[in-house]
């Protein structure tokens, strides 16, 4: 009997798995290449920090305890005892926020060069979707170590909801699992945070990924000439090795914050305790925390002042995710004026409302810097044969 | 020969129709309550001791707040001998609202809710006053010294 023909592991994959497949695919995928293709970095950097997301989540998991009894000390124990555990815990948490930041960037660059034009409209809607999905992380996330800010973030944030008229009384008690904010609401977020958004968000990601590679990257009207002009970048392995330096950078930026501004744990949740002096959410909910400071106090037929902003932003997102239906104009020919400068009032009004919050132009500078680093990124990414 | 009034086909779609639907409900309906918290009745508080008028609190910060069931009610010292007393819960969004000896007025820390020594609100965007609680203060050994808060 002859001996079995000895085959290499990859050759045994391919026969079953179809390997082969993959790489035909990964070896034809290109990216176009113009002044603008630095944007297409930034999906890729906010799939970076969901990555880290998981995984720090799943090691914070083996030692936090959701209840009102042993949230805190468990975050505390974790902090102090647990070998690295500061470090887990702030890894992160500075990742959710840059998570949060990159997949706003990703959102306002694909807004700007109206990549969600047919035919990708549902890339975009999955893409929102994805984005209020982090939100909801976030919010979700900020209640568990059962501190006392976040105690009063879910307190305002669930009263929030509860403004919403019919459905807010129902809301209200749904998100707090009574009409109190208490351990029971602890179990309810803690269930949302590690299962039930992480599911909708796998699912959401896939269909947005798929989607991406399906109809590939979306080339702005005023890049077209110049993308036909210059060659394509291949995705394999030139693209791709670019993707992976912006990730390990980004993983050295992230070890840094998280070791030289390590997050602070702040004082136990007391439902007796008055809210301390200058409380405020995280950066991403301050321009609504802002306006809803200014709006001032009454009723008009029933209904308090302070619902008419909360329906204005709840119609803005709503908006922000039917763009590509609504705006007519790009899709006809890429070019739309008057989504782009109502975007920009938006973008304004955010970006003032975020400053006047925190009684700094810091955010300002912020969004200057983040503009210089894009640009320094994409004079070191540019094509070869471009250079 | 065929009936004229119901087709077998139109007959088993909308059986087979009406089955799914309820599969539907049957699965849905349960989860919807489920997920919706059940209503406990709570034991109604009508009064409550609310500690002596010489707590430290009163000097140093010239108020403290009180649970009331399970809720947070606010003792403020307005002057000697005038204790007042109201929810603690802003009627804002909801934040626990402490008090500004300083500026004798009730203050949100959270949207910068403002409310006078009365509950009422005088600025801010709370939209609402606190709602007030009666306040007693029963002498011990000849001097008033226990506040005993009360709901109105």
């Amino acid at each position: 009997m002859n001996p079995p023909e000895r085959r290499s592991v990859a050759a045994w994959l391919d026969d079953r798995i179809g390997l082969s497949l993959l790489r035909d695919f990964l070896s034809h995928k290109t990216v176009p290449m113009h002044r603008f293709t630095v944007f297409y970095y930034l999906g890729g950097m906010t799939l970076f920090f969901f990555l880290v997301q998981v995984c720090t989540g799943v090691l914070l998991m083996l030692y936090y305890r959701p209840g009102a009894d042993e949230a805190f000390e468990s975050i505390e124990f974790l902090m102090t005892t647990v070998p690295f555990g500061w470090l887990v815990r702030s890894v992160h948490a500075w990742s959710a926020n840059l998570l949060v930041f990159f997949a706003i960037l990703h959102l306002v660059s694909v807004y700007f060069l109206k990549s969600y034009r047919p035919p990708r409209e549902l890339t975009w809607v999955s893409g929102a979707l994805l984005l209020f999905l982090m939100l909801g992380f976030g919010f979700s996330g900020y209640l568990l170590p059962w501190n006392q800010l976040s105690f009063f973030a879910t307190r305002v944030g669930t009263d929030i909801a509860g403004v919403v008229p019919g459905l807010g009384e129902w809301t209200l008690r749904f998100l707090r699992g009574g009409d109190r904010v208490t351990g029971a609401t602890l179990s309810r977020f803690y269930g949302w945070h590690v299962a039930i958004l992480p599911a909708i968000t796998v699912a959401l990601l896939a269909i947005h990924l798929l989607l991406v590679q399906v109809k590939g990257m979306s080339v702005p009207a005023a890049a077209e000439e110049e993308a036909t002009r210059r060659p394509a970048m291949k995705f394999f392995p030139h693209f791709a090795l670019r993707d992976l330096s912006g990730w390990v950078f980004a993983l050295g930026v992230l070890a840094a914050l998280a070791a030289t501004l390590p997050w602070e744990l702040g004082e136990k949740a007391d439902a007796f305790a008055p809210a301390y002096a200058d409380i405020r959410p995280e950066w991403y909910y301050v321009f609504m925390f802002q306006t809803l400071k200014l709006v001032p106090g009454g009723e008009v037929r029933g209904i308090e002042y302070e619902a008419i902003p909360i329906l204005l932003f709840s119609l803005g997102g709503l908006l922000l995710v039917l763009v590509p239906f609504l705006d007519r104009n790009a899709a006809r020919d890429g070019r739309s004026r008057g989504w782009t400068i109502a975007g920009i009032v938006a973008l304004i009004f955010v970006v003032v409302m975020t400053c006047y919050g925190y009684a700094s132009m810091l955010p300002l500078y912020i969004v200057f810097l983040t503009a210089l680093l894009l640009a320094l990124f994409a004079w070191i990414t540019r094509s070869p044969e471009a250079q | 020969m065929q009936s004229e009034a119901v087709p077998r086909r139109r007959f088993i779609n909308w059986f087979l129709g009406t089955s799914v639907g309820a599969v539907v409900a049957a699965v849905v309906y349960p989860i919807a309550r489920y997920v919706s918290p059940p209503r406990i009745p709570e034991p109604s508080t009508a009064q409550i001791e609310a500690g002596d008028t010489s707590d430290p609190a009163f000097n140093e910060k010239g108020f403290k707040i009180v649970r009331f069931g399970a809720d947070p009610v606010i003792v403020v010292k307005a002057a000697e001998n005038d204790f007042r007393a109201m929810s603690a819960t802003c009627t804002h969004l909801d934040c626990i609202v402490g008090y500004q000896k300083d500026k004798s007025r009730i203050w949100c820390n959270c949207h910068g809710g403002a409310y006078d020594l009365t509950g009422r609100n005088v600025g801010g965007p709370p939209p609402r006053p606190l709602t007030p609680f009666k306040v007693d203060l029963v002498a011990k050994n000849g001097k008033p010294s226990t506040i005993v808060v009360t709901k109105v």
